[in-house]
């Protein structure tokens, strides 16, 4: 018994741990404007784009920010590219293709749904699923034990506890 | 089966050591490139010796060669420019450079100071053909074939064990399949 709850908890805290994964949001959400450019856009939805992408990219060379983040100059460059892109009328689709030809999976932090990457995606719900599976065990379990302790008396026993109580208050 | 339960946590654990121990000797600076097995982008860009010559795939080596990312900034090209010197001096292999991020009389300076294994050197000042070839910064050696296809990437500097190991073989097997 203990250690199935030990094993819950122990499924509890790896959840948690991977939970960022559903929610890339979370992590770049506080990445640091360290770049300032210099580029105009004719609409407000251009540039919305721009940030939005520039985000979600991960910087090749300096590995854990996006290129929003990072003054390396493969970032800047890559920067560059998605501006021109997006001034050129491309549409995200091909802007996201056009970084996978040439950096592969590794630069988006929102990964591609694959079969590769499924586990990545669905793996949490995975140990949500298994947790609840354990939970209801648990639950199940304890419920059985109590019936057991369940003591029915026959007519014999119940005159005999009877008797027995009558005892007591007879003392008080 | 409840005693077999009871080892759940163990090889949960183990399970993860294992993983995580081998993590750490994993490089995460190794990217798998995407680009092996693909051609070369095309590109027309001027060189750091041929003056105004302006050069493209086809003046790549008809035979399997290297391409290797450098620039006058980069401390590692200059720790591996002896191998690829030796490699240029003795005709194993040939060597083309791309100048990545660099400026003309910066490249210039550096090649009469260390010496050029390189055919010649593309210059991409810009870091424009270095993002179609999926380079994150010098140096970059691709391994390429006679019909200007990717064969084989190394990250980082060249030391002798990954000149003997990792490079040359990559050049043999190209060689071998090619018949080149």
């Amino acid at each position: 018994m203990a250690i199935m709850k030990t094993t819950g908890a122990f499924l509890l805290a790896l959840m948690l741990w991977t939970l960022p994964a559903v929610a890339p949001d979370a992590i770049h959400a506080g990445a640091a404007y360290a770049a300032v450019d210099t580029f105009e856009f004719e609409t407000d939805e251009q540039q919305h784009r721009f940030r939005r992408m520039s985000d979600e990219f991960r910087c090749p060379m300096c590995q854990n920010t996006s290129l929003t983040g990072s003054n390396g100059g493969v970032a800047e460059d890559l920067r560059r590219e998605i501006y021109l892109m997006i001034m050129d009328g491309k549409t995200d689709e091909e802007i996201e293709q056009f970084m996978f030809e040439r950096y592969g999976d590794f630069v988006f932090y929102r990964p591609r749904l694959m079969w590769q990457t499924v586990l990545l995606w669905f793996g949490p719900l995975l140990f949500l699923l298994f947790g609840g599976w354990l939970i209801v065990g648990i639950v199940r379990r304890a419920q059985v034990n109590k019936v057991e302790e369940q003591v029915v008396l026959n007519e014999d026993e119940q005159a005999q506890l009877r008797k027995l109580l009558d005892t007591v208050k007879d003392r008080d | 089966m409840s005693r077999l339960k009871l080892f759940i946590p163990v090889i949960v654990f183990l399970a993860m050591a294992v993983m995580l121990w081998r993590g750490l000797y994993l490089d995460p600076r190794t990217l798998p490139s995407v680009l092996i097995d693909k051609p070369l982008p095309e590109f027309a860009l001027p060189t750091v010796e041929l003056g105004d010559r302006v050069v493209g795939k086809a003046d790549l080596p008809d035979e399997p060669f290297l391409l290797n990312v450098w620039g006058s900034y980069c401390l590692p090209c200059l720790q591996e420019n002896p191998i690829l010197m030796s490699a240029a001096e003795k005709g194993e292999v040939p060597i083309v450079g791309v100048n990545y991020k660099d400026k003309l009389n910066l490249a210039q300076l550096w090649l009469e100071d260390n010496g050029s294994p390189f055919e010649f050197s593309i210059m991409d000042e810009n870091g424009r053909l270095g993002i179609d070839l999926g380079v994150y910064g010098a140096p970059e050696t691709f391994v390429v074939d006679g019909s200007g296809v990717i064969r084989y990437k190394h990250i980082g500097v060249i030391d002798y064990k990954a000149w003997e190991d990792e490079i040359m073989p990559a050049v043999a097997q190209v060689r071998a399949e090619t018949g080149q």
